[in-house]
């Protein structure tokens, strides 16, 4: 176990070295002088001077890297040149919007995808089962920005029940917070729940057939209690961590749900950073959510050990 | 006289079957399967085709048939610039379909062989690929290809270099997995006794073995690559206006939802029936190819 756990934690930073090679990399791809073209249309030379030094960009590349990454380390993800505030500031700012987004998503993907999956293997081989099926693979065919706009032109401007884009913050009005957030939240979370229905279907299936519960069967257990106390207790054990690597997907997904729904969180920073050419703010977004991802896989693989008996002992 | 229907009770039950064979008729049980491909094969026909089906020119615009509904002449309406939607549905085929066809490709081409050398070779090689993998997967797929398509500008070319670029390390921890599970198999180490050249090895005797599930991931693939086409379009760096693509017709359509819900309904449609699609066509596929089934 103990071995393990250091295999796994030494394996990261390896990942985490290419993750900044990468990251790091991006800047170089920018065509011409990076100086000129992070400077914007004005191309004012007080800002490319600025850039200049502030990058380091007249040093060679390796020591360009090495001061990055020393930045990197104590916190510095440089500085919004549209917004004149440092990355790492807007970043935090933004976290809490996609973070509550993000969870209420995936409290949406849990409520559909963990019953349709159990009733998918309950049901297994039966119309529900293909029905469910069909459903999760049409979950995984749909564009979710288009979803989104179809329920806007349902509930929104149909029926008029819910508002069409915007953010209001819980602190300033829990129910107006919420009415903004269920459309965005089924959004994201219709996807996640393809994937999540998909794992527990065939988790259950696997375990339906084990000898213990073909025990609790035979000791006269309803279906009921055989499924829910016995099967579903340790199918959960790999949907819960193979829900734990579905955040890549939540992340990229939330980026396309706030554009729609114009929420001001961590997608909607990144995209309007393109836009304005703000390269900093790409390269800071980009290298938090690689971060938050490793550690969230290491966390999981951990999990993963820590739950199931057989591996932990 | 008896030899006849022995061997056709010998084929029914699949038996001296070539493996393609096999494969052929499981793909062709599969209704959904054959359908997805029936949409996938429509519409590619739509592209190829679009100058002949259209039935205007998708780029005319018509300021007398602003945000017109659809009608007999204009059967999926007009856009916010009385432009003919149905023609941009059509033209916007090639976009989706190119950009389907062109990152997976370049996914394949840059993925395969990093795979093949990561598995056949092994030790240090290996770990040093793959550790690089785990860092380009680390970065969700959609952001990775938003911040790659921003530092190379917005096209579509550039587009399809981002999502091809973020699909590589798929195609690279596939192969390597294939190659991991076959090279000790005995044809390899026999290969291998005759003398083979490891390249030859690697190229004629492992690759082949290792096609089918390249095959399957490919067609999944390419769903995701037309759906992450459509996404960096509709963000605008995908196909540039005045250009015809399904995800920048998304993007123009929701400014103007209320009044010309028509504008977002066909290219939405479009993206999910050709999504849908390429996954029904993916999973058949897989079936069809797994060898235990039959």
């Amino acid at each position: 176990m103990t071995a393990f756990l250091v295999r796994r934690i030494a394996l990261i930073f390896p990942t985490l070295f290419f993750v900044s090679v990468l990251i790091f990399g991006l800047q170089q791809l920018l065509p011409g002088d990076p100086a000129v073209t992070m400077a914007g249309e004005e191309q004012d030379p007080a800002v490319i001077a600025y850039l200049r030094q502030k990058y380091h960009l007249d040093e060679p590349l390796p020591v360009r890297y090495a001061l990055w990454v020393e930045g990197v380390v104590q916190g510095d993800l440089g500085e919004s040149i549209r917004i004149k505030r440092p990355v790492k500031d807007l970043i935090i700012e933004k976290l809490p919007v996609t973070g509550e987004l993000a969870g209420l998503a995936m409290l949406v993907a849990i409520a559909i995808g963990v019953p349709a999956g159990i009733l998918a293997a309950v049901k297994h081989d039966t119309a529900i089962d293909y029905g469910a099926t069909m459903v999760a693979l049409w979950g995984i065919s749909m564009p979710n920005f288009w979803l989104g706009i179809m329920l806007i032109l349902l509930f929104s401007v149909t029926l008029g029940w819910l508002p069409a884009s915007g953010f209001v913050p819980p602190d300033e009005s829990l129910k107006q917070n919420l009415l903004t957030l269920v459309m965005p939240a089924f959004v994201l979370g219709n996807a996640i729940a393809a994937v999540m229905m998909r794992h527990t279907r065939s988790a259950m299936l696997q375990v339906l057939s084990a000898d213990y519960v073909r025990t609790a069967r035979a000791k006269g257990l309803s279906q009921t209690s055989v499924v829910l106390r016995h099967a579903l207790r340790n199918a959960l054990i790999p949907v819960v961590t193979l829900g734990a690597l579905e955040f890549g997907g939540l992340l990229s997904g939330a980026v396309l749900t706030e554009q729609v729904f114009t929420i001001p969180g961590f997608g909607k920073l990144i995209v309007d950073a393109v836009f304005n050419r703000d390269y900093a703010v790409v390269q800071g977004v980009v290298l938090c959510t690689a971060f938050a991802y490793i550690m969230l896989n290491l966390v999981a693989d951990i999990a993963y050990v820590l739950i199931n008996p057989r591996l932990s002992a | 006289m008896t030899a006849e229907p022995l061997d056709t009770a010998l084929i029914d039950e699949g038996i001296g079957e070539r493996p393609w064979q096999r494969s052929l008729r499981i793909l062709v049980r599969r209704r959904t399967a054959i359908f997805g491909l029936g949409v996938v094969l429509f519409f590619i026909a739509l592209a190829i085709l679009a100058p002949l089906l259209s039935p205007y020119d998708p780029l005319a615009t018509n300021w007398l048939l602003v945000r017109k509904p659809p009608s007999a002449l204009h059967w999926f309406g007009t856009d916010e610039i009385g432009r003919d939607v149905l023609a941009r549905v059509i033209w916007g085929a090639r976009a989706s379909l190119s950009a389907g066809l062109v990152s997976v490709s370049l996914a394949l081409a840059a993925g395969v062989p990093l795979g093949l050398v990561s598995g056949y070779l092994g030790g240090f090689v290996d770990g040093t690929l793959m550790r690089m993998v785990d860092a380009m997967l680390a970065i969700p797929f959609l952001i990775l290809a938003i911040a790659l398509a921003a530092f190379l500008g917005p096209s579509l070319a550039n587009a399809m270099i981002a999502i091809g670029v973020s699909q590589t390390p798929i195609f690279a921890r596939l192969t390597r997995g294939q190659v991991l599970s076959v090279k000790h198999e005995d044809y390899i180490e026999a290969a291998r006794a005759v003398g083979n050249p490891h390249h030859r090895i690697v190229l004629r005797h492992i690759l082949p073995n290792i096609v089918p599930p390249l095959l399957v991931q490919a067609t999944l693939a390419a769903a995701t690559a037309i759906i992450a086409e459509a996404a960096l379009s509709f963000l605008g760096l995908g196909e540039q206006p005045p250009d015809p693509s399904w995800g920048s017709m998304l993007n123009t359509a929701k400014n103007f939802i209320s009044q010309a819900p028509w504008m977002a309904l066909w290219p939405g449609l479009a993206i999910f029936l050709l999504v849908l699609s390429l996954n029904l066509f993916g999973d058949g596929l897989r079936d069809a190819l797994d060898p235990r089934r039959g």
